[in-house]
């Protein structure tokens, strides 16, 4: 995979900026999300974690069932703030 | 707060059929789905099923979708559209519903009459089909506009009417890729070619001579290099690959295409599972991480109910099946049983088995034992 290829689109996340995150310390997708915003975008990681396990296990030469999935938290749909704040009134 | 004894999220094939069995069973059942019309992938499915008459072979999935939501709504089951859970949290799920005052129960033309609110639902039981998602693939313009999930592409055509692009190249030659492309050509597309990375065509030899016979090559051991284009995909690069998935070089070839759709698998939807606290374990017959599940289709947290996709990526078929057993079983844990349920059960294990048999399925047949043999262990005893 080419240096600049984007892995994470809604955060434009490059392979070289992962790789780099996993050169710095990053072993697990929680990890290279904290320090490159990886997963961290509209979509929470839907279509890149994936990618992202793959980069892992490639650099750090590890099978892909080596790495647990990002945590998840809510909301785990879009939502409005507009919304949320309606429901804790409930 | 709205209390029900057993809330289903996901109306797909799955969904559908444990709400059915959980409402038969007296219970008060809710199904949510954030799509305006019930029934999941099945809406999208124009063709025929094959197999056997109980999974009905001859009737196109759409017409399944149909039947299946008229069978719910006269068992009493609510059936909740564009209504996204987006937290679960102590058995209550946090739902964005579009709703008008005096109904919940809302199909497609009124909803878009009404307004988003949100709504907590209390719930009994809880039956997650949260269905499947499509795999990524990762290489040069991969996000270029025009490169799409195979699954979109099915989307834009059957659903909405919309031919994504005129000259289309399929990535991956799987069922999945194989009869989106014939549902391209159908719609008036053009396919370029359908490449596959491995050495073999995945799919089934019916949907493979379908393509072929329309002149479409399928070139196996091939892959996706780079996608290029001024302002959206207008090229594509594809090359060999050896048996140690090295690109041969010298075998790069140029392909004008506008689109190019990605059909390299899905991987089980576990997020609102994951949020529950359910355990997954890494299952690469099933799609990835999938969360662990008894014989009973209940996770490791109590009350938890999976089935579809979810608890292992299948077909439609094992969908339906798995979804009536986790209906059944979640009932019966509210003592909510019938004269007759061992024995549907029974049926329901065997007609499984049935679908998972055969050179293609065994492999997801030795997978779900050895998920369900960690459920037995880490589950919660009945």
């Amino acid at each position: 995979m080419e240096d600049d290829t984007i892995v994470c689109r809604c955060e434009e996340v490059t392979v070289e900026e992962i790789r780099k995150a996993i050169r710095e310390g990053a072993v697990d997708v929680t990890g290279v999300k904290r320090r490159t915003r990886a997963g961290m975008g509209l979509c929470q990681g839907r279509t890149c974690e994936k990618i992202v396990t793959q980069v892992l296990a490639r650099e750090l030469q590890k099978p892909l069932s080596a790495f647990k999935q990002a945590t998840v938290q809510a909301p785990v749909q879009p939502i409005t703030f507009n919304l949320l704040a309606k429901a804790s009134h409930d | 707060m709205r209390e029900v004894d057993l809330a289903v999220v996901g109306a797909g094939p799955a969904g559908l059929t444990a709400a059915i069995e959980g409402a038969k069973r007296g219970c008060r059942t809710v199904v949510l789905d954030m799509n305006p019309r019930p029934g999941g992938q099945l809406i999208k499915q124009i063709h025929r099923f094959f197999g056997s008459r109980e999974h009905r072979a001859g009737t196109r999935g759409i017409e399944i979708a149909d039947s299946l939501f008229h069978e719910a709504a006269s068992a009493g089951v609510e059936v909740m559209v564009e209504a996204e859970v987006y937290a679960i949290h102590d058995s209550t799920l946090e739902v964005v519903a579009q709703t008008n005052e005096d109904s919940l129960v809302l199909l497609s033309e009124e909803a878009t009459t009404s307004r988003s609110r949100p709504l907590s639902i209390a719930a009994r039981r809880i039956i997650l089909a949260t269905g499947g998602a499509e795999n990524a693939l990762n290489f040069a313009g991969w996000t270029l506009p025009g490169v799409m999930g195979a699954g979109a592409a099915q989307t834009m055509i059957n659903l909405w009417r919309v031919l994504p692009g005129k000259k289309i190249l399929m990535v991956g030659a799987g069922n999945v890729g194989l009869i989106i492309s014939y549902q391209l050509i159908q719609a008036g597309g053009e396919m370029v070619a359908v490449i596959e990375a491995t050495s073999r065509i995945g799919g089934y030899g019916v949907h493979a001579a379908k393509i072929s016979r329309a002149g479409v090559p399928i070139l196996t051991s091939h892959t996706i290099i780079s996608a290029s284009g001024e302002s959206r995909v207008e090229r594509a690069v594809i090359a060999k690959v050896d048996a140690s998935w090295r690109i041969v070089s010298g075998s790069e070839q140029e392909l004008e295409v506008d689109t190019i759709c990605i059909a390299v698998g899905l991987h089980p939807n576990a997020r609102l599972a994951s949020l529950a606290e359910c355990e997954l374990c890494y299952s690469p017959s099933l799609g990835g991480w999938v969360p662990i599940h008894n014989s009973r289709m209940e996770t490791t947290i109590s009350g938890i109910y999976i089935a579809g996709d979810l608890s292992g990526v299948e077909e439609a078929s094992t969908a339906l099946e798995e979804g009536r057993l986790a209906g059944i079983c979640a009932a019966a844990s509210l003592g909510k049983e019938r004269a007759g349920d061992y024995d549907d059960i029974k049926a329901i294990e065997g007609r499984l088995l049935g679908l998972r048999s055969g050179p293609f399925c065994q492999h997801r047949q030795d997978a779900k034992q050895e998920l369900i043999g960690i459920g037995e262990a880490q589950c919660p005893k009945q």
